[in-house]
């Protein structure tokens, strides 16, 4: 699982008002190369919670990212910072570890780069 | 060249998870059928909900790969050994997407809604009694409960929240899903249906459906429901006389 699909993940156990974002604790994190296409990340960008970005990417050993969410032109000058956002959002695969909801501190496991999100009886 | 879909003999296996027959096949039939409609859709995230072995995403994604570069391929199944042996398609056909283990899309429905571009769905759609829905491993990819309709009227919400608006949705249905009331619930919810391919097999009448939210309000309410559903069975006869000439 990448940064991309962490950020679109919530824990939504029966009653948890702010399932997101999810803590990452990395177990195994593996690079794997993505083609560059700047076209995707102006895309994706609006839809990105940033500091859950961060804060995922940091989690996974890398802190290059800007603390604070950059103005959307930086998206048209700045091909370094698209360089790091490709490779926070793409390339960094969590291959083992876990997800853990903010709000219950309920843990979600990943294996084989597979978080498994699926509820038990009493959390639905 | 031909395109590329996925190849039988590199799909993964479990006896636990349903492998690619007539169903899958159709699907990805229906996606071949459209697929110069899918380049031009020129979509961003693309997913599937019950992956189930990954044939059906693998393809879609190598059908796609060439043409509309920087896509986010995303794989839900209910099953946790499903997950993995969608992998291991993905894997060995040199392909990635990200694969969630999730009732439906449950843990990705505040985040992802209005932003998939196309959504696919091959669901349990086999009539059976209702107590086998749900049920762990091969089962939930197959017992659909009351006219198989029970898992697909759960999904049916599901993707009209994750639809972005240009969104569309692609699903498996049998002629005894009652697919007219699919189609006149989706009509409902603001979506033009068509059928995309139709398939007759020995055991079961298949058809793959696609959905888009049609802005034509106006049409919308000059429709009546059954004015709808005898339209739909106009369409459904010819194409199976069209099979069967």
């Amino acid at each position: 699982m990448r940064l991309i699909t962490h950020n679109m993940l919530s824990c939504n156990i029966k009653g948890v008002a702010n399932g997101f974002p999810l803590l990452i604790e990395a177990g195994k994190v593996i690079e794997k190369e993505v083609d560059f296409n700047p076209d995707f990340l102006r895309h994706m960008f609006a839809k990105i919670e940033w500091k859950a970005l961060v804060e995922g990417a940091r989690s996974m050993g890398y802190a290059e990212l800007p603390e604070d969410s950059p103005d959307a032109t930086v998206l048209d000058s700045d091909e370094s910072f698209l360089k790091k956002l490709h490779h926070a959002l793409l390339e960094l695969h969590l291959e083992e570890g876990a997800l853990v909801c903010p709000e219950t501190g309920r843990k979600f496991p990943v294996n084989k780069g597979i978080p498994n999100m699926l509820l038990h009886e009493d959390e639905v | 060249m031909p395109s590329r879909i996925a190849e039988i003999r590199l799909v993964s296996s479990h006896r636990e998870v349903y492998e690619p027959c007539d169903d899958s096949f159709a699907l990805v039939d229906a996606l071949l059928a459209d697929r110069t409609n899918l380049i031009d859709h020129n979509p961003k995230i693309c997913m599937e909900i019950g992956c189930g072995s990954g044939y059906v995403i693998t393809s879609l994604i190598l059908l796609l790969k060439n043409e509309v570069p920087g896509v986010h391929y995303l794989a839900t199944d209910t099953n946790p050994i499903a997950t993995r042996v969608t992998k291991e398609t993905l894997q060995a056909h040199g392909v990635d997407a990200d694969v969630i283990c999730t009732d439906i899309a449950s843990c990705l429905e505040k985040r992802l809604a209005g932003s998939v571009d196309v959504i696919v769905v091959n669901p349990p759609y086999v009539p059976t009694p209702e107590y086998e829905v749900g049920m762990e491993g091969i089962a939930s990819a197959w017992a659909g409960g009351e006219n198989g309709r029970t898992v697909i009227d759960k999904i049916l919400p599901v993707v009209d929240l994750l639809l972005s608006e240009k969104g569309w949705f692609y699903l498996v249905t049998l002629t005894s899903n009652f697919p007219a009331e699919i189609c006149l619930m989706m009509r409902k919810k603001g979506y033009a249906s068509r059928i995309v391919v139709q398939r007759s097999t020995e055991e079961e009448n298949l058809l793959i459906l696609k959905f888009w939210r049609d802005k034509d309000e106006e049409s919308l309410k000059k429709e009546t429901s059954s004015s709808f559903v005898s339209q739909f069975s106009r369409s459904l006869s010819s194409l199976m006389e069209k099979q069967w000439r």
